[in-house]
């Protein structure tokens, strides 16, 4: 079996699960709870200024989406950092570390935007004995309406200004987390790094409504008949947080810039699809939340049995392998030509290809009397449709055609070399090839 | 004297009253709404559904599906019921798996097709429970139109004959309107009188009358109504049984099994119920099993039918046939009655075993013996009372287009009609559609 160690900015863990900033970290009996069931780290949840704590709202915190039978695909919350005084957090977070010295212990932190602020809590954090902290740019409810969270990461000037603070009166690993509720992620990135960030953390989670009831005209969750936006997570922000996290890798100001991963990690897969894309340790919030710490094991054991599927000993030999395949759409190649091809012996007859491409895409898929689906490459664009649709995992596949063959389409043959938009005639930018 | 299963000879009583109750309970229970909205979420919604195509009443089976899907059975119960008014009983008692489950492209795929029956009985049920028609009729013709049997056939012409704004009185022999619905079909298929609470619900669309007690031949006749209304719909079913040629079938506790199964439809209380410690029942179709499982669900010892070809060629479909099997109910295949024996009262039965040879039918002369007090005949049912003067194709009443007779304003439909299988859903498909085409006609 492949080992799981992972090593992220020097610091160490049996595997490259940690458990988000969240409610499952909110306590030591969680986190007990969390490193018995063979957790790797947890990024306790995000620690405030002392004084008062912070009120959470006494009705509904949470929302969601479901898919078939109630599987649920997108959480929604609109709860604040902890509401425990600071105190209690950083008594258990010492304690906890104390008994679990392989594990990762990171403290998230959001205190205002003030330099004093930051520097009274951070020698108090470094008491724990936590290995890192990670800074709270990224809620975007509540807090961000009093000058934190996401109203930091969304200004990168403050971005790095904190970030210089933090690693002026704190000497271990800063993570810097950031919000997905912004234009172009690369820039709080570039900010973090510019700052002295260890490493960057996201997505945080996405403003969200999941639902409007439809009796009270109320959002859901509602509270007393009014709701504000919360934070969505889950499987559904998945493609998003990949999306952004690439963005990150493959940024010439910041490739190479460690990153946790996180949005809807749900199976092992999901994480080495983050990893590939340049994450050293992905972070689990919902789907711990909506099935319990045992995912663990699924997850651990389905990564390592892949990674020895594909011969890979190291966690480390796997993050960032998808990097260099993520381009511009001007590079990709225009004279790669696919055709849908329908497998006729799986095939159900069902007819969504045919509905797909007839009523919505470039009619090229023909229906004959007797129910038989078939592609008409001359029609055929590869758009994909149809095999999105399809019920069948793999009835309907994209076959590349061979350079030297004519496609029926468009009548010209298949080139051989690669070549993209940058130097296609059609493009008034076009400059001439070499 | 030995109780209960044991007591010889067609006894009352066999099993308790709480067995009996539990016996008779629903063959599906109804699905809970959360069953419901993961059963629909496996629909396709394929274009051009072969489920539809494979119903005879062409209910838009992937919108119903949709409509669950969405929180809205009500909708999907008025999808269903806008093409099959009977689409509760439809739900109940279709052979959904030779129907739109066959059809079904998960049948295809993996074996397991969206359960389309107990779906429609989900999105009936919501429609009927809300207490209200979802339909209204159209603005008044002034024209009546007399429905001969107040069957599937009858009831869905009649409804859509309202619906369109005419007045119509069904003519029914029996004191209670719902033909077979009634007085047919497996009883654990339709329980807490569906099929009279289905009639009532459908009358509440208004402007139809029910006379029972009103027999063709006699109270009635064809010529009188010709004349007293403006169009005539015959749904006068299958009123006759086919005869058994075999030996010493007058012996007591020989009897059709249609009488048998309406007895048990029929009875207020189910331990006042005769039924044989050894029952046998002739033929291979749904009207068998029926009877069978009947016989054993009323505490019958042994139960055992008996078809003269293979098992392949039976009426009743696989389902069914397992149906019978996972009741204790022994099919046997290849054998004939040649006699039933007894002294006044039948007491066993002789079967020849058969072999069939390019069609043809013969006995092996190889005979066995079984022990049947009671012995139900399920081998067809055939016309009877069918007026005068109308051309016959087969032994059924021949029809062209929707339903018409070879008599001017006269239609038929149903089981007395000629074409389509003998089923509810095909009774309704064609009393609905000789309905419009008699609409088209008296609006012409």
């Amino acid at each position: 079996m492949a080992d799981l160690k992972t090593n992220f900015l020097g610091i160490e863990s049996p595997n490259p699960y940690w458990l988000a900033s969240a409610p499952p970290t909110d306590k030591e009996y969680n986190v007990r709870r969390a490193f018995e069931a063979g957790w790797g780290g947890v990024v306790w949840k995000t620690l405030g200024s002392e004084g008062p704590p912070v009120v959470n709202v006494n009705g509904p915190r949470y929302g969601a989406i479901y898919g078939a039978d109630r599987r649920l695909l997108g959480l929604n919350n609109i709860e604040l950092i902890t509401d425990r005084p600071l105190e209690v957090n950083l008594e258990e977070m010492a304690r906890v570390k104390a008994d679990y010295p392989d594990r990762a212990l990171i403290a998230s932190i959001m205190v205002p935007c003030e330099e004093e602020a930051w520097k009274a809590i951070l020698p108090r954090v470094a008491e724990t004995g936590a290995d890192g902290i990670e800074l709270n740019f990224g809620c975007p409810h509540g807090m961000s309406e009093r000058g934190m969270g996401s109203a930091v990461g969304q200004v990168p000037e403050y971005i790095e200004m904190v970030t210089r603070w933090c690693k002026k009166y704190y000497d271990r690993p800063v993570i810097v987390k950031l919000t997905p509720n912004i234009t172009d992620i690369r820039k709080p990135a570039e900010a973090a790094k510019n700052g002295g960030a260890d490493a960057v953390s996201l997505i945080n989670t996405i403003n969200s409504i999941t639902s409007v009831n439809l009796d009270t005209f109320s959002p859901e969750p509602s509270i007393d008949g009014k709701g504000s936006h919360g934070g969505y997570c889950g499987p559904a922000v998945k493609p998003i947080a990949l999306s952004m996290v690439s963005e990150i890798s493959r940024a010439q100001a910041t490739h190479g810039l460690p990153i946790s991963g996180i949005g809807g990690v749900t199976t092992w897969r999901d994480a080495a699809e983050f990893m590939a894309l340049g994450c050293g340790t992905v972070q689990v919030c919902t789907a711990a939340m909506t099935y319990g710490f045992k995912i663990i094991d699924e997850l651990t054991a389905g990564l390592s049995k892949w990674m020895d599927e594909k011969g890979y000993k190291d966690v480390s030999e796997i993050v960032g392998l998808a990097v260099p395949n993520v381009t511009d759409w001007q590079y990709l190649n225009l004279n790669y030509v696919a055709k849908a091809k329908i497998d006729q012996d799986q095939c159900i007859k069902c007819g969504r290809c045919y509905a797909a491409c007839e009523d919505t895409s470039h009619q090229a898929i023909s229906m004959s009397e007797d129910r038989v689906f078939e592609v008409m490459d001359d029609e055929c664009v590869a758009c994909n449709l149809c095999v999105d649709v399809c019920p069948v995992d793999g009835c309907i596949s994209m076959e590349p055609m061979a350079a030297g063959e004519v496609d029926p389409r468009t009548g010209r043959e298949v080139q051989p070399n690669y070549a993209n938009w940058t130097t296609h005639p059609n493009n008034p930018m076009a400059k001439a090839a070499e | 004297m030995a109780q209960g299963q044991m007591a010889p000879g067609i006894v009352s009583g066999r099993l308790s009253s709480d067995e009996l109750t539990s016996n008779f309970t629903d063959l599906h229970p109804p699905l809970a709404p959360h069953e419901a909205a993961v059963a629909a979420d496996r629909c396709y919604f394929c274009y051009d559904a072969p489920c539809v195509a494979a119903c005879p009443t062409e209910i838009d089976i992937p919108l119903f599906m949709r409509h669950i899907q969405a929180g809205q059975p009500e909708a999907a119960g008025e999808t269903i019921l806008a093409q099959n008014i009977l689409g509760g009983m439809c739900a109940r008692v279709c052979p959904t798996e030779t129907l739109c489950e066959e059809a079904c492209v998960r049948e295809a795929a993996e074996g397991a097709p969206v359960e389309i029956g107990r779906l429609q009985r989900y999105a009936t049920d919501s429609v009927m429970a809300g207490g209200a028609h979802p339909f209204d009729r159209a603005a008044p013709t002034g024209k009546t139109v007399a429905v001969i049997g107040a069957g599937p056939a009858g009831l869905a012409c009649a409804h859509r004959l309202a619906m369109l704004g005419h007045d119509v009185v069904i003519h029914e022999s029996k004191p209670k309107p719902g033909g077979l619905n009634e007085y047919g079909i497996a009883a654990y298929k339709s329980t807490n009188n569906f099929a009279q609470a289905e009639v009532d619900w459908l009358m509440q669309i208004g402007g139809i009358t029910i006379e029972t007690g009103s027999v063709l031949g006699e109270t009635i006749s064809l010529d009188g109504l010709s004349t007293n209304y403006d169009a005539v719909f015959l749904s006068i079913g299958l009123a006759g049984v086919n005869a058994l040629r075999a030996g010493g079938i007058d012996k007591d506790g020989v009897r059709p099994a249609v009488e048998f199964i309406s007895d048990v439809r029929q009875a207020s209380d189910l331990a006042a119920l005769p039924v044989g410690r050894n029952v046998v029942v002739i033929g291979g179709g749904m009207t068998a099993v029926d009877a069978a499982v009947k016989s054993k669900l009323l505490g019958a010892e042994h139960v055992t039918i008996a078809y003269r070809r293979g098992r392949d060629a039976m009426g009743a479909s696989r389902y069914e046939q397992d149906l019978a099997a996972s009741h204790g109910v022994k099919i046997m295949t290849n054998v004939q009655p040649v006699a039933v024996h007894g002294n006044g009262a039948a007491a066993e039965i002789e079967l020849e075993y058969t072999s069939s040879e390019g069609g043809q039918l013969t006995g092996t002369g190889e005979v066995i013996r079984l022990p049947a007090d009671q012995v139900l005949k399920a081998i067809g049912q055939t016309l009877e009372g069918a007026p005068e003067g109308l051309k016959l194709d087969g032994n059924k009443i021949a029809v062209t287009g929707a339903g018409r007779t070879s008599i001017t304003g006269v239609w038929a439909g149903g089981d007395c009609a000629a074409g389509g299988e003998d089923l509810t859903v095909t009774a309704v498909a064609e009393g609905r559609d000789a309905a419009m085409d008699i609409h088209a006609n008296l609006t012409a």
